[in-house]
């Protein structure tokens, strides 16, 4: 039987395609296709992060001296839309694609033509959004949020912002399909659901709540579209429709989308810590359910976003419970990395730093939040720095650190080289510093009244501002290292990587050489329970 | 595991890249086009359009062929059953975010409106005058006063209609996996009837509202509710038949045996899909 499934159904090609076009514009392999997604993801980084220098630099100072006020608006808006839809999301899509194969003992995704269409869309998305820069109007100026009716009553702007919406969202939903299918039908034989690395569980809900939500997002922009060009009256309350009404499907949409943004950062992190620590992870069965209990609570938290929007007082105590009760199950994962470094034979290697960062500073951006969830302070938070200082928390120290620390954790893996300790350290010290001098600071900015999205304020705020930016300009500056440490362990480093990378990893993407192959697994990997990575085999 | 060979991982394609060309040809020059008539953009909107369609062609026509060839096992099978049936759920989520709107607006703001409780103040400030109702066109009177589709008439034949396809999928369904080879063409021939006899209607159904009932897309609240919902299920319901033709062509042609049709199940999946979708609407949209 291993014989038969040895025998090819294609030509025997074992090696990437020669041809350049054929190689990277026509791929069904997960490696590739996870490589563009990666390098897509870093490019938006730096689109995304050129407009927050921009955005830094006008208010390092009181006053306005760089940008319009309206050209800031606009920043601000494709700053978050870059760097959630383009950055934050594809990395983990391509983190997925490279690791959940060879995670799992997989050939490649379930349906690798499809795994081509969701990359390639994305790109295209963008061309559509950017493009908004060069209209008469200029891009897209109400907030990455689109409330109506500011954001339909801007120029043409908002028909490229929908269907940018529409296109990236087609192309969430056939990765989320795709990644679910590999996960239910492509493990190798002997990798039951509760012996998968976490990582691959964090993904599997995660590629749920994208199921589950992005069409909603799409519903919620398609009644935009609607209000501005059809004369519809969905958002009209002389129609009788009701402005607040999108804001519920927005965030119907937004806050599991937020989750879509941390649960693959809790997978990665559940990977590293063990490695490091060399122990196995503490409580993966608990882990599994916590995630999959804060997957099921996020749907039922929406109007913590508009506590201040004039909800019914019954409304308001159901949402504040609700989001208080997330506290908990993050508060099991907080709980067991740390259980997990217990007593471990610690080493601080870079993807390790990374990863005790996050685990520092993404508590830090969760107390933050529980204190946005209670309905009269959130009143005077509400659109002030504060809320900029959470989410930042959450969303760079949180989501963009795991994905850092991911890079430097599987980079030898996919490279074959290892990348200069020395220089990931450097990197990663710049910036957690400068991170921090970031948006510490904008959370006392936003305690004394500074509201977010103003190009100018009060001179009051101006001493936090200007150490702010100045964090800023750092932590910008120092993502210059990231790129060229990447560069450097990919084309020049020569120090080679063994297979098993890290002394104390564990788990089948482990067992393939380094650099891996184009194609892996081909033939089932057996699987042997001693060699996976957490706690409960064996039991 | 029942594994006949290797996982089936094709080569490469150019499906994918020249579908995604297409859609943005089709999206960018949709943008164009709404805010500018006469700009380049709705050349381009077809000619993206047009482009899809190719890719679909093009892609399908590789994978019936792996299929025929027998490139996929059983486990190749289960992903596309998995891929069908997690897109199914993706469009309940896309319906449920405008069933969400209309229960919203009935429920919530239209009575606030009218200044039951949360919003008195709205009522109070801006339009004292308003009483909550349903249908409405708002305090605004939007789009001119309207009559409302009664469900009695042409709405009730189409859920008759629908039903009945249902039926005739069944059959044609349980012909095939008993080898009756006419049976089956002519119980999807009488489905992709019905349903285009349901289209037919429906059509119908907006003439009339647009001529003689005043109720338009424009008609307020209700009107968006109304066109919106039952346009975009008319919308699945013109896709779904289009998709049973495609595959009356393929049972005609024999692509399918007893064990192995998935892709008549996966139309006939969607088309219950679409049929479902029908009778909340029947019930909230036209009865309620
Ligand atoms: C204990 C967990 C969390 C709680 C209790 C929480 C609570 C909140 C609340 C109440 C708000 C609304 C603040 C306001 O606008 O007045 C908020 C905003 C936000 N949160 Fe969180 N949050 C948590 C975790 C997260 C995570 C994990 C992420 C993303 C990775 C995140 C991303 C955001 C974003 C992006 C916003 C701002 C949205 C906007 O207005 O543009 N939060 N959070
Ligand atoms: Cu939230």
């Amino acid at each position: 039987m291993a014989h038969a499934a040895t025998q090819d159904h294609h030509d025997d090609h074992h090696e990437a395609p020669k041809s350049f076009f054929r190689r990277w514009f026509m791929s069904t392999n997960h490696k590739d296709i996870g490589t563009l997604y990666l390098i897509f993801a870093l490019l938006m980084f730096f689109i995304g992060g050129s407009m927050a220098m921009l955005i830094r630099a006008e208010l390092f100072e009181p006053g306005l001296q760089l940008v319009q006020p309206y050209f800031f608006n606009e920043l601000t808006t494709m700053h978050a839309l870059v760097m959630i839809f383009g950055a934050i999301m594809p990395a983990f899509v391509g983190l997925g694609n490279w690791m959940i194969p060879l995670m799992v003992g997989a050939p490649d995704m379930a349906l690798p033509r499809m795994n081509n269409m969701s990359f390639w869309l994305l790109p295209f998305a963008f061309t559509i959004l950017l493009s908004s820069f060069f209209l008469p109007g200029g891009a897209p100026a109400g907030g990455w949020t689109m409330y109506p009716p500011l954001s339909i009553q801007g120029g043409d702007s908002i028909a490229f912002l929908i269907f940018f919406v529409h296109v990236s969202g087609i192309s969430s939903i056939m990765g989320a399909i795709n990644i679910i299918a590999t996960i239910l039908n492509m493990r190798a034989p002997g990798m039951d659901l509760l012996k998968m690395p976490i990582f691959v569980w964090t993904w599997l809900i995660t590629a749920f709540l994208l199921i589950a939500v992005m069409p909603v997002l799409a519903g919620a922009v398609t009644m935009l579209l609607t209000d501005k060009y059809f004369g519809t009256s969905f958002f009209n309350a002389a129609g009788g429709g009701d402005p607040v009404l999108f804001q519920h499907v927005f965030w119907f949409f937004g806050h599991p989308e937020v989750y879509i943004m941390i649960l693959p950062a809790f997978g990665i992190i559940s990977e590293i810590i063990p490695t490091f620590s060399r122990k196995p992870l503490f409580g993966y069965k608990a882990m599994v359910y916590a995630t999959a209990s804060i997957a099921f609570l996020s749907f039922i938290v929406w109007a913590h976003h508009m506590f201040a929007v004039g909800l019914p007082l019954g409304a308001e105590l159901f949402f504040m419970y609700a989001t208080m009760l997330i506290a908990v199950p993050t508060g099991v994962k907080v709980f067991n990395w740390v259980t997990t470094m217990w007593k471990g034979s610690l080493t601080f290697e870079t993807p390790m730093l990374f990863a005790v960062a996050f685990v520092i500073l993404f508590t830090i951006g969760g107390f933050s939040g529980i204190m946005l969830a209670l309905v009269p302070a959130d009143f005077q938070y509400q659109d002030t720095y504060f809320v900029v200082a959470h989410f930042h928390y959450v969303l760079v120290t949180g989501a963009a650190f795991s994905i850092m620390a991911a890079v430097y954790y599987w980079l030898p893996k996919w490279s074959g080289n290892m990348y200069s300790e020395r220089w990931g350290k450097i990197h990663f010290w710049l910036s957690v510093i400068s991170v921090n001098v970031l948006f510490f600071p904008q959370h006392f900015l936003g305690l004394a009244g500074m509201p977010r999205r103003v190009p100018d304020y009060n001179v009051a705020f101006a001493d936090f501002n200007m150490i702010s930016s100045i964090g800023g300009f750092v932590f910008g500056a120092t993502q210059l290292i990231f790129v060229g440490v990447i560069i450097h362990c990919v084309f020049f480093a020569k120090k080679k990587a063994t297979d098993r990378v890290w002394e104390g990893s564990k788990g089948l993407e482990w067992t393939v050489p380094s650099p891996a192959p184009h194609h892996t697994f081909s033939v089932p990997p057996v699987i042997d329970d001693s060699q996976l990575a957490h706690g409960d085999v064996g039991h | 595991m029942a594994q006949q060979g290797a996982y089936y991982v094709p080569h490469h394609s150019v499906w994918p890249i020249v579908g995604s060309v297409g859609l943005f040809t089709t999206m960018f020059g949709a943008a164009h086009w709404l805010n500018d008539a006469g700009s380049f953009g709705r050349p381009m909107f077809f000619i993206g359009l047009a482009i899809v369609i190719f890719t679909l062609f093009g892609w399908f026509n590789s994978v019936i062929r792996e299929s025929i060839k027998g490139s996929y096992n059983s486990q190749v099978d289960v992903s596309f059953r998995m891929g069908m049936m997690w897109f199914i759920f993706s469009e309940v989520m896309f319906f449920g975010a405008f069933f969400g709107a209309l229960f919203y607006t009935r429920m919530f703001s239209v009575p606030w409106l009218g200044g039951e409780g949360h919003g008195l103040f709205t009522h109070h400030y801006l339009w004292d005058q308003y009483a909550a109702a349903w249908p409405t066109n708002g305090p605004g009177d939007v789009g001119g006063s309207f009559s409302t589709v009664s469900p009695w008439g042409l709405p009730l034949l189409n859920t008759l209609i629908l039903l009945t396809s249902s039926v005739t999928i069944t059959i044609a369904h349980h012909a095939l996996r008993a080898g009756r080879r006419k049976q089956l063409l002519v119980f999807q021939a009488l489905t992709v009837l019905l349903g285009a006899t349901f289209l037919y209607f429906q059509a119908h159904e907006y003439m009339e509202a647009y001529e003689h009932l005043n109720l338009t897309l424009q008609s307020g609240v209700y009107g968006s509710t109304f066109f919106m919902l039952t346009g975009f299920h008319g919308l699945h319901v013109t896709l779904g038949t289009i998709m049973l033709i495609v595959i009356w062509f393929r049972c005609a042609k024999g692509h399918f045996n007893k064990e192995n049709h998935f892709g008549f199940e996966a139309v006939a999946w969607y088309w219950h899909f679409v049929d479902v979708v029908w009778l909340c609407l029947f019930l909230f949209v036209y009865i309620m």
